[in-house]
Formats: structure tokens, sequence, C-alpha cells
């Protein structure tokens, strides 16, 4: 039996867990966030994607309680939530510094939240232990947070968080300190955790690689604007911009003016050049400038020509060996340099090209997006 | 033999100017009284020879102990002193805490503004500044003429000459050294912290009483020693603001050494409040020890 795929964005009947409605924050005169609309639904895993000062961390702490909305609503399970203090809210945060309690043990900080509602001491208790198996630190409870690892600090700031059970979990750069190897672990440790507690988890980060990997969808950010909320998939195959395509990921980019008939578009980009040959569903008028964006695993490189709706030549400029993959720089008569990635499936001693190689490189008319800015 | 060197310098330094005047002391407080310059026997010189040594340590006794246990104006002397001592300590916490936990949290570009003005009153004598205070506390006083002229009261109160105004000056006196490492405490203390409180359930105010206090315990703690250990056998104030009741053991020590010039019988006094000082001494340096320990 296969599972229903998990996207109530695309059901309209589903209700938004979380909604903004134009909200607007200004600090001062500098406008953090503008005039932004979004939906989040229950149990999504939803990433808030972008460069520092794009208002991702402003977004979030409006959620947490200690930001104020300039303008417009925030909505959590229809209700706004303005009037509701940062202590009063069914929202916890994950900090990126942890905050952890310095001078209470591993178990006195799960405990913290619990306590406050005025819980049995024995429901604490039995809680607390739950969320130290979740997080496997039964062994760390007596321990004070100067005691032990980062990686495990990580997990006790979770496991407070996690502890009240709240509706939604904000977590702001939760892997920023860890080094790469463990990021990449407590990321599926996260995915894990999000699926058994069907808890909704926000998380804000800068990382595109982390954000793809935990995310049910993403958001990227731009000054305080959304520049396009989407699955992983559909932000890495079908970006609405040229921001988001260089974003996310590696990207050629080639700008020239559009002619089309049907749903095929060809496109001048430079004198003597063959034109490049895309496909769109969009309209784009009589030489209205477009942007051609191809990401470099899609763009072939040969040594014959070969046969495929666009071929191009050039010269390898430069080799990037990366073990699994190798990404080649061509540089074309024209200056540009195009990015193309193959696998290194044989050893390198076997590379059919090395520097200053005149080489065809090629893709098909499918291959790449069409973008209007 | 360069690191011996190195690390004699201090030991050195320490012997001459602590422990060989402590010695010093402990034997006069063992001598007897004498109309001599100096006013004690035994002497010793050297030369005298071995005969001679025997016979001055047979003479050393412990009599004048003795004798301090015997009046009670010693022993209500030191009491006093700790009383004194203590609650100006709780008095200096009082006021010193919120002043540190307002320059904390103040905007960081009036902090070093601030801090100044708690340490300013340094660069003006302290001598000085305990006679400002007589100035203003006196009959005649500002703070008199000043409250008569609000009419607040109809005859000028009398605060100079009284244990009230002891306090006061201790207080004044002392504050920054109860600001400064109560400031260094909540200075550390990460603003996200609170936040993180907030966001578990803690009103504003609890989390002041579960995180800030706390965090804070070890900066309160160091600041309560600073003041308590040299308020005990502070002379100057009682001396000069105290009145004939204010009994504190720095300004009974000052009177045996050079009212009565009973040299022996000071040095037992100044013993045994070092004794009475060790323990709080040693409370504090544990303290700090345990702060550092807690930051690495």
């Amino acid at each position: 039996m296969t599972q229903p795929a998990f996207s109530p964005w695309d059901d309209p009947a589903a209700t938004p867990l979380i909604q903004f409605r134009n909200v607007t924050k200004r600090f001062g005169t500098f406008t953090a966030i503008e005039g932004l609309s979004l939906d989040i639904f229950e149990r999504e895993f939803f990433a808030l994607l972008g460069p520092s000062g794009c208002g991702k961390t402003t977004m979030m702490r409006m959620l947490a309680g200690f930001e104020d909305v300039t303008e417009g609503q925030i909505l959590l399970n229809g209700q706004d939530i303005a009037p509701v203090p940062p202590n009063k809210r069914a929202v916890n945060m994950m900090f990126q510094s942890y905050a952890l309690f310095p001078h209470l043990s591993v178990w006195d900080n799960i405990a913290f939240g619990l306590r406050r509602d005025r819980m049995r001491k024995d429901a604490v208790a039995s809680r607390v232990d739950e969320m130290l198996r979740l997080t496997r630190l039964e062994k760390f409870a007596n321990r004070k947070p100067h005691q032990i690892s980062g990686g495990q600090r990580q997990r006790v700031a979770l496991a407070r968080s996690l502890a009240k059970a709240p509706k939604l979990l904000l977590l702001d750069e939760p892997l920023g300190a860890l080094d790469k190897k463990l990021r990449q672990d407590t990321q599926f440790e996260l995915m894990d955790i999000q699926e058994t507690t069907g808890t909704t988890f926000v998380i804000v980060t800068h990382d595109q690689e982390e954000a793809m990997t935990v995310a049910s969808r993403v958001a990227v950010m731009d000054e305080g604007k959304l520049m396009q909320v989407a699955t992983p998939d559909q932000i890495y195959e079908a970006p609405n911009s040229v921001y988001v395509a260089d974003f996310i990921g590696d990207v050629n980019i080639i700008s020239g003016r559009a002619s089309q008939s049907g749903d095929k578009v060809a496109i001048a980009w430079a004198e003597g050049e063959p034109q490049i040959q895309g496909t769109t569903s969009r309209q784009f008028a009589p030489g209205q400038t477009c942007h051609f964006a191809i990401r470099p695993e899609k763009v072939a490189i040969s040594a014959q020509k070969p046969d495929a709706p666009n071929v191009l030549r050039g010269k390898v400029l430069d080799i990037a060996y990366l073990g699994n993959i190798s990404t080649y720089h061509v540089e074309l008569p024209t200056g540009t340099i195009i990015k193309a990635q193959t696998a290194n499936t044989r050893r390198i001693a076997r590379r059919s090209f090395t520097w200053e190689d005149p080489v065809w490189i090629s893709f098909s008319d499918t291959a790449g997006v069409l973008l209007e800015h | 033999m360069r690191r011996l060197a190195l690390i004699a310098l201090p030991y050195i330094w320490l012997l001459a100017l602590f422990l060989v005047p402590f010695l010093i002391v402990l034997k006069i407080s063992l001598s007897d009284l004498a109309l001599a310059r100096p006013p004690y026997v035994p002497q010793w010189n050297f030369g005298d020879g071995w005969d001679a040594l025997k016979a001055f340590f047979g003479s050393l006794d412990l009599e004048n102990f003795v004798f301090l246990s015997e009046d009670d104006l010693y022993w209500r002397a030191y009491i006093s002193s700790l009383k004194i001592a203590l609650i100006s300590t709780l008095i200096t916490l009082l006021v010193g805490f919120p002043m540190a936990y307002g320059i904390a949290r103040s905007p960081e570009e009036w902090r070093p503004t601030l801090l100044m003005l708690i340490i300013l009153p340094f660069w003006t004598s302290f001598l000085i500044r305990v006679y400002a205070w007589m100035g203003i506390l006196s009959k005649e006083g500002l703070l008199n003429q000043f409250l008569l002229w609000l009419g607040l009261i109809g005859e000028p109160l009398t605060i100079l000459n009284t244990n009230t105004a002891v306090y006061i000056a201790i207080v004044y006196t002392y504050l920054p050294f109860m600001i400064l490492p109560i400031y260094a405490a909540l200075d550390r203390l990460d603003d996200s912290l609170l936040e993180a409180a907030e966001d578990l359930g803690c009103s504003r105010i609890q989390a002041f009483w579960l995180i800030t206090v706390p965090l804070a315990r070890n900066g309160v703690i160091a600041g309560c020693f600073l003041v308590f250990i040299p308020a005990i056998g502070e002379v100057i104030i009682p001396s000069l603001m105290g009145g004939s009741g204010t009994l504190m053991i720095g300004k009974v020590l000052w009177e045996e050494f050079f009212s009565n010039r009973d040299w022996p019988v000071a040095s037992a006094v100044a013993i045994i409040l070092l004794l009475i000082l060790i323990i709080p001494i040693i409370l504090f340096q544990r303290n700090e020890q345990n702060q550092r320990e807690a930051e690495r």
C-alpha cells in the first residue's frame, strides 16, 4: 500500500496552522518584513531560507512572541497571536545558541518548562525521561551543560523545547554550531523526531543543503520578501526567478531576447552563436529579455559534436575535482563561462578532458527553465 | 633555574611583607608590657648568646590572650564589629544589586559612563570623602538644613556620631566593591537565556528569580566578601563618624596601640581579628575557585 503524499498546501480544503496575513515589521525606519503572507500547515517541516539579514529570524521571533508585528496579523489555529505573551504561546523555540541554563543539569533544563505548568512531580519525571530517551541523552541527565559536547547540547536544547509538546516548534539555525559530519547525521535525526512527535517544525537556516534535506517546503527569502515557497524539488527544478535559481545550488544563467512559438522559445543571446532552444509554459513577448537557467549536472560535455537541440563549442578553462563529481568550467568563444558537471564513474587517470581541451557542451531543450526576472 | 627564580619572587614578597610582620606581631602579642622603648619585654639581640635566647622564649606567654577573654569589652567589640559589618554588607547588597542590574541592562553605549561614575569617587582621598560626609550629616550639615528647609523636621537630627552614620559611611565607601563583581556576573548573562525562560512559560519576574539571580550568585558572594572583610576591621569610619557608643574592634585596636601604648594587648587583638577574618577569606577564595571551574 502506498502512503498518500503529504501535501496539504495543494489541498484547498486544508486549514493552515499558521497564517501570516500581510505582515509588516519595521525597526525604526528599517523595514525587516514587508507585506508578507504565508500559510504553514500542521505536521509540516517548513524551512525559512535566505542570506543573513533577509528577515527570516525576525519572522521566527514574531512567531515566538519576542517581536511585535507592526502591521498585519499572524494567526495560530485561526487565532490572532498578537495579544498572547511569549510565555503563554503554544510555541516553543530552540535557540541558535541553545540558551541552556548553565546552573541547571540536563534533567532540570528539560524539566524547566514542565515545572512552570505546575505539572505533577511524577508526570514531569516521566515526560523528562521520555524526552531523554527520544534524544538518546539518558546517560547525561545529571551533567551540567558545560560538561557535555556540542552535539549533546544541541539535543538537550531540542529535548527541552519539545518537552511541553508545543503545537509549533521553532528552530533557529539549530545545527549551525555543529561540524559538517555531525550536522548531516543530526538532520536525519531531526526529521525522525519530527515524524515521531508529529510536531510542526519551522526551521530558520542559511544553509540551502540543510533546508533541502529536512524540509517539506522551503521559503526562499530576500530583503523581507518571500521569493518562492515550494517543495525542495520544485525550488530546485523550477525556480521562479534568477535569484532563487542562483541561491539554491549551482546554476548557469544565459540571458537573451526571446522569440516564442507555442511552448518553444528560441533565445538569441550572442552574435555568431546558435540560439538556445528552450521549453516553457509562460508567454514571452517577442524580443523580451529572458534568462535561461540550467543546472551544471544537466549540461553534458563531450569531445565529439553530439546530436542535441543545444550544442555549443568551447574549451576547458578549469576543472574542480570533488571526488564523486567533477565540475568543468567551459569558456565559450564569447567569453561566457558555462559549468558542466559529470559523475566520476571512472578513475581520474582515465578522465577524457584536461585543461585547454576543445570540447562540446550540450543540453536538451527541456533541461533548463526560462525566467522573466 | 629561571623558573625557580620567577616563582621565588612572589614568595619572597609574601614572606617579607606578610609572614615576617605577622610573626613580629605574634611575638609582641606574647610579650609583656614594659615602660621602655619599644614598650614591651622580653627583647633579644643577636650576640646575646644561646642562654639569652632560651630565657627569651621562656618568658613568652599567653597572658594577653587570657586578659582579652576576661575583659568583656573586647568580646563585645568583636561581636559588635561582626554585627555592623554584617548589616552594612546586607544594606550594600540591597543598594548595589539594583544598581549593578540597572547598569547591565542599560544601553551598551551608556555602560562605560555609568561604570565610570561608580569608580570616580576613588579618585578622591578616602579621608576627604569621610570628612565630606561629616559635613553632610552633622547637626548644622547639608542634610539637616535641607530637611529643615523642606519643613519635614522641626529639630535637627543627630546622625553624626551614631551607628547610623557608621552604616551610611561603610555602605557608601564599599558600594563599588559590591557593584562591580555583580555587574561582571550580570554582564556575562546571555539575553537569550531570559528569552528561553520566557518561551518555556516563565513570567518576567519568574525568569529573574530562576535565571538571573542564580547566575549572579557568584558575583553576589564575591561582592559580599569584598565588603564584609574590610568592614570588620574598619578604623577610620568608626573613629571619625561613630559615637562613644560605637564599638568596633578596629577602633579598640587603635586606642590600645596609640592611646594606651599597650602594644602586647593590641597585638593580641590584631591576631584574634586575623583569625576571625581567615574563615571568610577562605570561603571567598573557594567561591572564586568554583567560579573559575564553572566557566571552564
